[in-house]
This record gives structure tokens, sequence and C-alpha cells, in this order.
């Protein structure tokens, strides 16, 4: 992501920011220094920065994770192309301002006295917050019921697969899928909040919001020196993710390549909504938390090791631990890019939490990324702790280039 | 209906009748972008006299401590337009269209119509305005005054079969006669003292008020919760009286395109998104579809109405409302049966979402109305 420029025009943004020249630095230097310690020291700074929205990769992918999350499934509801493209031009304007640190449109609060404002306005006032709006488009935006959609079905890319089912899956259908989605990721929540209903109001008449989700927790980092934050199940887990300064593993493992037509500098995004089972967990005794993970609960080593980071022993650990399970050696080299954030939806009326792991994961293809890794996990230890309750398979185009627009390669 | 607060309305003094007095009136654009107007707890300073005739912004301040109401009163004291519920520390811009002549400004703290006032000129004359919002207003009038005397005429048989404890007949009249009413409910809702009386909804009285519940919905619920209304015969005449009085009122109202016509149009599918949509509107008989029809036929109206001139000045607009009055339209279809629809209740959760987005898909463009006609 070197070479960007920022979008955010620092006299229009929703307030000053201090240090905002040094937001393309951040952006275009990328992570190896640290971008969450940075974050919680400078407030005002790179907190508060903006992400650039332009690119030859889309925002959100390999950049430091957000602490928060918006993600927000649509079904499209118009047979119209045209209608379809007009808003997608619509989404992408508005996407460029607020990842910037603007309001859409004319604002909140200027305007027509007699016509409800541009903007909805709750968002005036606070920093850009690395919000980032990444797009992906569904299987069933291209064909549905074994029929065309909007001529597309010819450019669905073969990687962008339906998902076989796997063991233990349980998946809630208004809860999954969608022609549509987007990721919006903020250090504030009331940012990326701001964004979705934003998205979603500028689609009435297009689009439907199918479903949505909300995280309030990190729960993977893509800057390699940075802590791995804990899931709710107080493990560090995805310790050896995919970070923005690996850009050949980037090249090799998330980014689609040359060959895979419009799809090409984009990437395959896997979300699954894991619930876990959270009461009977904390009941199970550290040795086997311990040994179902494969790593210290404490320091996050794995097996007889000593720091987070050591490289893991898979040999040593018990045989259906997640982390042996899930660790590239034992899939063939496979690798993937998490991004997930935990999530607590209040309380499911029989007095447990609703809540989980948002997973979310980036490949260059799913059949050699999320696919094997999740079917070698069928005799994963933690199965008997979680269940995979929602899913959604999108294709995340590449970067939007100056003047182009969400989409602009598949509708080409 | 669904107000926060229904019974407390009809304490309030009869709603003033018009908004905006003349209809269309495009007149000259402030050049200072509006007259300020500063209100405090016991004052109220214009900063300007002197006015034009025309479209004209005041933007009023509140300094004080207390709720201010603004009101532009005409020579015999009648009130030409008021904004309420300016909060201390804020500030409104209120366009109101002023032909030449005398008024006083005034500012209640504490909304109680009372406060002190200043005398304001206008004078010139406000520009023509597009003839067709004016035609559109006029035959919208004729439309509201029709539409009233529908839901009375319907209303009244249903009363008699409630009088004559005829309860099969009286649910099969019940819904038939609320369709006049929901279609103009943005215009009955105008007379604050009646719409409470007529059409509240249990779930949104305060304890307090559930004595003084009368309407409709009340005999809703006597006919599918309670099976019999024995002893509600004099709900059902006043019913009938309240409707008569809010028809004896409407030749003296004037009503507006932008915020009358417009707005009203835009608050019929609110009540569809909120109402309807929801099954709130009616929870007893579930008789919503129908509600739901009304409104949107209502609001179809006077896009009808407006349509010329919204082609004219927003193509685009117009496209996006006819499709998506249509596909609203196409939507309910597939929910008749016999004259009416089916019960709510047996709507399931698919075909509800189905129709939450179509309302969002037409209440979303259906808000730019205001502004294009407002130009």
């Amino acid at each position: 992501m070197t070479g960007e420029q920022a979008e955010a025009r620092p006299g229009m943004s929703r307030r000053r920011m201090l240090g905002f020249s040094g937001a393309s630095l951040l952006v275009g230097a990328a992570a190896g220094a640290g971008l969450d310690r940075v974050a919680s020291a400078d407030e005002d700074g790179a907190a508060g920065a903006a992400i650039a929205f332009r690119g030859a990769h889309q925002a959100g992918i390999a950049t430091p994770v957000q602490d928060r999350l918006h993600f927000a499934a649509f079904d499209v509801t118009t047979d119209d192309r045209d209608r379809l493209v007009r808003m997608l031009k619509e989404w992408t304007d508005a996407a460029a301002a607020m990842t910037a640190g603007r309001p859409v449109g004319n604002g909140a609060a200027a305007g027509s006295p007699v016509a409800p404002p541009d903007d909805t306005g709750e968002a005036v006032g606070l920093p850009p917050s690395r919000l980032t709006l990444t797009i992906g488009f569904g299987p069933s935006l291209f064909e549905k019921d074994g029929e065309d959609r909007f001529g597309l079905r010819a450019r669905r890319p073969a990687a962008l697969v339906d998902l076989p089912h796997f063991p233990g899956d349980d998946l809630d259908p208004d809860r999954g899928g969608g022609d549509i989605a987007v990721q919006a990721c903020a250090d504030d929540p009331q940012v990326a909040v701001h964004a979705i209903r934003n998205l979603a109001r500028i689609g009435f008449g297009v689009v439907a919001v199918r479903w949505s989700q909300l995280g309030f927790g990190k729960t993977s980092s893509t800057t390699p020196d940075a802590q791995t934050p804990r899931n709710l199940f107080g493990f560090k887990d995805g310790t050896d993710n995919l970070g923005e300064s690996d850009k050949a593993l980037l090249d090799e493992h998330v980014w689609a390549g040359k060959g895979d037509g419009w799809m090409a500098g984009g990437s395959y995004l896997v979300a699954r909504r894991i619930r876990m089972h959270i009461e009977t967990w904390d009941r199970t005794s550290l040795r086997e938390q311990e040994d179902i993970f494969g790593r210290g609960k404490g320091e996050g080593a794995p097996v007889g090791r000593e720091k987070e980071r050591d490289k893991p022993v898979l040999a040593r650990m018990k045989p259906d631990a997640h982390v042996r399970l899930a660790h590239p050696d034992s899939n063939h080299g496979a690798r993937i890019l998490r991004r997930g954030y935990s999530f607590t939806d209040g309380s499911d009326g029989l007095g447990r939490l609703e809540a989980g792991l948002f997973f979310i994961a980036f490949q260059s293809d799913p059949r050699k990324g999320f696919i094997p890794v999740q079917q070698s996990l069928a005799t994963d230890a933690l199965n008997e702790y979680i269940q995979h309750v929602g899913s959604g398979i999108y294709a995340c185009p590449p970067g939007v280039r100056e003047g182009g627009h969400w989409g602009d390669g598949l509708f080409a | 209906m669904r107000p926060v607060s229904v019974l407390a309305l009809a304490g309030a003094a009869a709603v003033s009748m018009s908004l905006l007095a003349a209809c269309g009136g495009d007149g000259e654009a402030d050049a200072a972008g509006g007259i300020a107007v500063t209100a405090t707890d016991d004052s109220c300073e214009v900063a300007k006299t002197e006015l034009t005739a025309g479209k004209t912004t005041f933007k009023v301040s509140n300094k004080g401590s207390k709720v201010n109401e603004f009101e532009v009163l005409k020579p015999d004291g009648k009130i030409l337009a008021e904004r309420e519920n300016i909060g201390p520390g804020t500030s409104v811009d209120f366009v109101v269209n002023l032909p030449a002549g005398q008024y006083k400004v005034l500012c209640s703290a504490g909304q109680t119509g009372k406060g002190p006032s200043q005398n304001v000129t206008v004078s010139g004359k406000a520009a023509g305005g597009d003839q067709r919002l004016a035609q559109a207003t006029a035959d919208y009038k004729t439309y509201v005054i029709g539409k009233l005397d529908d839901t009375i005429g319907k209303t009244r048989k249903f009363v008699d079969a409630v009088k004559a404890d005829d309860v099969a007949k009286a649910k099969e009249l019940y819904a038939p006669s609320r369709v006049g009413w929901e279609t103009i409910e943005p215009v009955a809702e105008k007379f604050g003292d009646i719409d409470p009386k007529v059409d509240a909804r249990e779930a949104d009285l305060k304890p307090e008020e559930k004595k003084d519940w009368s309407g409709w919905h009340l005999l809703e619920k006597a006919l599918w919760e309670d099976g019999s209304v024995k002893g509600k015969e004099k709900y059902g005449d006043r019913l009938l009286k309240d409707l008569e009085t809010l028809k004896s009122r409407l030749p003296g109202l004037t009503l507006d395109p932008v915020n009358d016509m417009a707005g009203g149009a835009k608050e019929l599918l609110d009540e569809v998104a909120t109402g309807k949509v929801t099954g709130e509107e009616e929870a007893f008989s579930h008789t919503d579809l129908v509600d739901f029809k009304a409104n949107v036929d209502g609001a179809k109206k006077i896009y009808d109405l407006l349509k010329p001139v919204v082609q004219e000045r927003d193509a685009q607009l117009a496209k996006d409302l006819d499709d998506n009055f249509a596909g609203v339209e196409s939507l309910l279809k597939k929910h008749e049966k016999g004259d009416g629809y089916v019960s709510y209740d047996k709507v399931g959760k698919g075909d509800r979402k189905d129709l939450a987005d179509a309302v969002n898909a037409l209440g979303e463009p259906l808000s730019k109305l205001a502004e294009v006609v407002a130009k």
C-alpha cells in the first residue's frame, strides 16, 4: 500500500486532526513500528488518523487491525444493473468521504431545511478513527437459483466457490450469505456504525441489509511484533498471522494473482459467526484448556516453549490441539490472514452469553486457504466448545483507483 | 398513529390550521440568509421588522432557560405559522411564506402560547409561484375532504353494527371504516385534539390517560379481545361526533405543497414503517395491511398530484418514486384476500422482511420530495 495519498482534506474534516500529516506516512511506511501502541499513546495522531481509501489493494485487509467492527451483508433488491452500478458509485463517494473523516454529501446540518440531511450526523466531531470500508461480492450476486444475475455469471471467479458443509456446522441462513458485504473497521465503534448506517441508507431501493454483526474486540493482529489480542476463551490464537509487512507472503497467500481477471489484486473474504459456549468453557480445567489450544494461557507460548512467538513444536501437542490442526505445517503450507473480532450480542434467553468470535479470513484462494484448514479442524478438540452458526464468502475486488469506483472491474 | 403522549395533546389549543399560507410562493430569497430572532424567557427580538413578501427564513435562537415556541400571528390573532420545541441554547431555521400584511411575531417561553411579541410589516407581492402547485394543493384538499366523507360514511355503518351488538358485522366493517382516515392521516393529525380521541392505541397511553381512552382501537379491542361491544355504544357515538367535528374544520384549513403534501407523504410512509410493518397498529384485529395500503395510497395520491413538477425538476427522483411505488404495490397484491388482505399475524417473517425492505426503498426517495417541491 505504498505510494498512496491520504484522501482527507484537513480543512474539511470532521475536526482538526493533530498530526494528520503523519497519516499517509503511517500507512505507507507500514506497521513495523507497532501502530497499536502508537495509537494508544497519541489519540489525536495515529488512532484518529485517516487510512487512504484508494490504492492497489483495498484497505481493511492488510491494514493494521482496528479495535471495532461493523460487518454488514446486503441483498440486491433491484433487477436493474445500471441502478446497482449507480449505487456503487454513490457508495464509493460516501466511503471516500467517511474514511477521510468527512461527512457524506453536504453534511449533517447543511442543505435544505425541508430535506433530510445527507449525513446522519452521529460521527460529527469524531476523528477518522482509521476507518476502512472493504467491499466484497457474494456468489449470489453472480447467479441465484441457477439463474444468471446482471449478466455476471460468466464473470464469477473460480475461487468464489460455495463453501462446503463442514462437520458441526449449524448455519442460520439469516446470519449468512448476501450479495454484497461491507466490512467497516475503525478504532471508534460509532464511526464504524455510522459508516454502515449511511451506506445502508444510500442503498435503500437497491440493496437491503440481510444481516449485520458488531465486533467489539479484535482477536488478531497484522502487526508482527504487537501482542496478539486474546479471544473470549482468554487465549491468544492466531499468533502467526500474516502482516502488512510480509509483502511476499501477502502476494502469495492473500492477494489474488494476475490470472484472476478482474479480481487480480483483490482477495477472498470468508466470514464465520462462531458461537462460543462460554459457560462450559469456564468450567474447564486450566490443563484441559491449554491442551485444547496447544498453548499456555498466561504467556501464550506453544506447548513446551517459553514465549508466545517461539516456533511451535507440533509433535509435542495433543493430536487434536487447535494450534496443531490449524498450523500451516499440517495443511500443506496453507496460510490465511485472520482479522476476526469478538462479539457479545447480549444474552440468549437461557441466561448464557450470546457471544463468540466473528471470524474473518482473507486469502488468494479459499480452496487453498480456509476450506482445507477448516476441514483439518474437523477433529479439533475445541469443537466441543464452539459452533459455526453463520457463514459467508465474498470476492473483494482490488483497490479503487483514482476516478474509479467499487465494482468498476466487475461491471466493466 | 403512534404519538409519544397521546392525550396530552388533547389539552393543547387547536393546532395551527395553516403552516404556509400561500401555495408554493417562491418569493425572493433573503439576501442575508434569514431574519435573526433572539428569544429569551422574557424577550423576543427580531433583527428586521420591515420584510419583503415571499418565502422568509426566521433563524430563531433560544437564549433562555425554557423550551420556546415561535409564532407568526395574523392581524386577527390567528396563527399563520408556528415552530414548537426550540430547546434552550438551540436555534432553528423556520421557513414561512409571508403574504404582504401586518403580523405579530411571538416567542412563548414554556410554550404556553403567550409571551413577548413584536410587530412586523410585510410589503410587496410574493412571486406567483408555480400555478401547478397551487392547483395540486387545491386538488389535494378536495381529496382530503372526500376521504374524510368516506370514512364518516363507513364509520356510521360500523357504529350501527356496534350499537346493535352485532360483533361479526362490526368486525367486518371495522377495517374499511378506517381506510379514508388512514389515507389522510397526516392532515387529520394536524388537529391535535381530535386525533388522539379517535385513533389512540392502548399501548401508547400513560396510566392516567387510560380512563379517557376512546376511538377506533377501543372498539377494536372490545370486538376482538372481549368478543362483545355491550356498553360501548357511547364510544361509537363519540367516534362519529369527533369525526364530524374534524369535517367541520376542514374548510378553513390551508394546506401547502411542501409541508402538508410532500411532508405528509413522507409521514404516511413513516406510519407504515413504524406501525404497520411491525403489526403494532392493529394489535387485536391484525388488519394492519388494510391500513398499510391506505397509507401508501394516500402518499401515492400526493405524489401523483405533484408529479408534473417533480418530473420537470428531478426526473431521476420521479423515476425512483415510480419504481418503488410499483414495488410496494405489487408486494401488497401478494397478500390480497377477498376485498381486503390476509390477517397480519399470518404474514411470516420472510414476507414481513420483504415488506419492510420495500417500505424503506420507497421511504428514502419520498423523504427527498419536499426539497424538490420547495425549489
